[in-house]
């Protein structure tokens, strides 16, 4: 029986941090959409050919600092990024609260599935 | 089409995908890519990154409100998420090595036989034959609960998940899909979880596996906020309505119907990849 209190009160935590990452996010992308339609609505809509997006809108640094020149693709793109950090968020304080519970193999099992994730988002190649 | 134009059409459409893919915890994304290719003219590299974001949304969105429900399994999904974000990593990869005609194809044959999953008929509650002594030494066994109350269940198989959740994982980064279909494969079938805790957990899981690939997504250019805007607020819409009527949906005919439409854009997709018309 592995539903113990601790567990449900985990995961009720989980579930609120999930909820708020998720509304921060879409907080974050309307506004940027809001922005940008209102610059960029009338230009036809062209995703037809695939060019790549731009430099800054590729990594961390380049994200933050063209949403905070309050560039409307680096707005939307940051809300998106926040978006891809909730999981994330998730894995660490599954991490954390595992530790609490003393469950050493699920701390493990949590910090390898953070390494893969920072592996993906800032690694090599 | 001005920009106006086309964030409101795909807004709509990134709406039901986002509630069916909730309701059905059987990919809404899945459909996001053939719709965004196959109606807007996306790009599929393009769609694919849209659609990964928007799968972190729907995993999120959703699995807030189911965790609350004590149907998720967090031991479970946080184990087999070794596999699939590995998994993940590596499709990601993989797809800025393919050609957009090969991966619509492998698409469109993923989404067949997802069709021809969801279509089939699941047990609400199968008798695990054997539990895994693997499933007893990592405490996965669980309860849930049901209208007479909570339901104990013991995992059976977790070898054949783990690799499951690996292939599941490859071709989430590879299609920029939550696979879904695999996921509650692996865990309905293999394992022998009740159907509403492999479908929150597989949803609770798709989140994460996402994240890995879309990381790749990202520092690759394959992310446009102009197009994943739109899909990635539809699809918040969708996925919180479809979370919140998710206990009082009949999902067997919800099932089969969103497996005639997946069967339908599959067929399409290939079609039009075989036709060079993408």
């Amino acid at each position: 029986m592995s539903f113990s209190w601790t567990d449900e009160k985990t995961e009720h935590v989980i579930g609120n941090l999930l909820r708020a990452g998720v509304l921060i996010a879409t907080f974050v992308v309307l506004a940027g959409g809001i922005l940008y339609l209102a610059h960029y609505g009338a230009t036809p809509a062209d995703h037809h050919v695939f060019r790549g997006e731009p430099n800054y809108l590729r990594t961390v640094d380049g994200v933050v600092g063209s949403a905070l020149q309050l560039d409307s693709r680096g707005i939307m793109q940051l809300g998106l990024l926040l978006l891809v950090l909730t999981p994330i968020a998730r894995v660490v304080f599954a991490a954390v609260s595992f530790a609490m519970e003393r469950d050493f193999t699920y701390v493990v099992v949590s910090l390898i599935v953070l390494a893969v994730l920072m592996y993906g988002l800032m690694g090599p190649g | 089409m001005n920009a106006i134009e086309f964030a409101l059409l795909v807004w709509i459409a990134s709406f039901f995908a986002g509630l069916l893919g909730a309701l059905t915890g059987l990919g809404g994304a899945a459909v996001l890519v053939p719709v965004l290719t196959l109606w807007f003219h996306v790009h599929i590299h393009y769609a694919a990154g849209a659609s990964l974001v928007s799968v972190i949304a729907t995993s999120s969105g959703a699995a807030a409100a189911y965790v609350k429900e004590g149907y998720t399994n967090i031991r479970i999904g946080m184990f087999l998420e070794i596999a699939t974000t590995v998994g993940a990593v590596l499709g990601a990869f993989l797809a800025t090595k393919t050609s957009a005609e090969g991966i619509a194809i492998i698409l469109g044959l993923v989404l067949l036989y997802s069709g021809y999953l969801s279509g089939r008929k699941q047990p609400e509650h199968p008798v695990a034959t054997k539990p895994d002594p693997l499933a007893d030494a990592l405490r996965m066994h669980g309860s849930y609960p049901t209208l007479e109350g909570p339901r104990e269940y013991k995992v059976s198989s977790v070898p054949s998940g783990f690799g499951l959740m690996f292939g599941a994982g490859t071709l989430s980064g590879l299609l920029g899909i939550g696979s879904g279909a695999v996921k509650v494969l692996a865990m309905d079938q293999a394992m022998k979880l009740p159907f509403k805790v492999s479908t929150t957990t597989s949803n609770f899981m798709i989140g994460v596996t996402a994240a890995a690939s879309a990381g790749v997504y990202l520092r690759r250019g394959y992310i446009d906020p102009a197009l994943a805007m739109p899909v990635m607020l539809g699809v918040v819409a969708g996925s919180f309505l479809g979370a919140r009527l998710l206990a009082r949906a009949r999902t067997q005919w919800l099932r089969r119907l969103f497996a005639l439409v997946i069967v339908a854009m599959a067929i399409e997709l290939i079609f039009d990849a075989l036709a060079g018309r993408l």
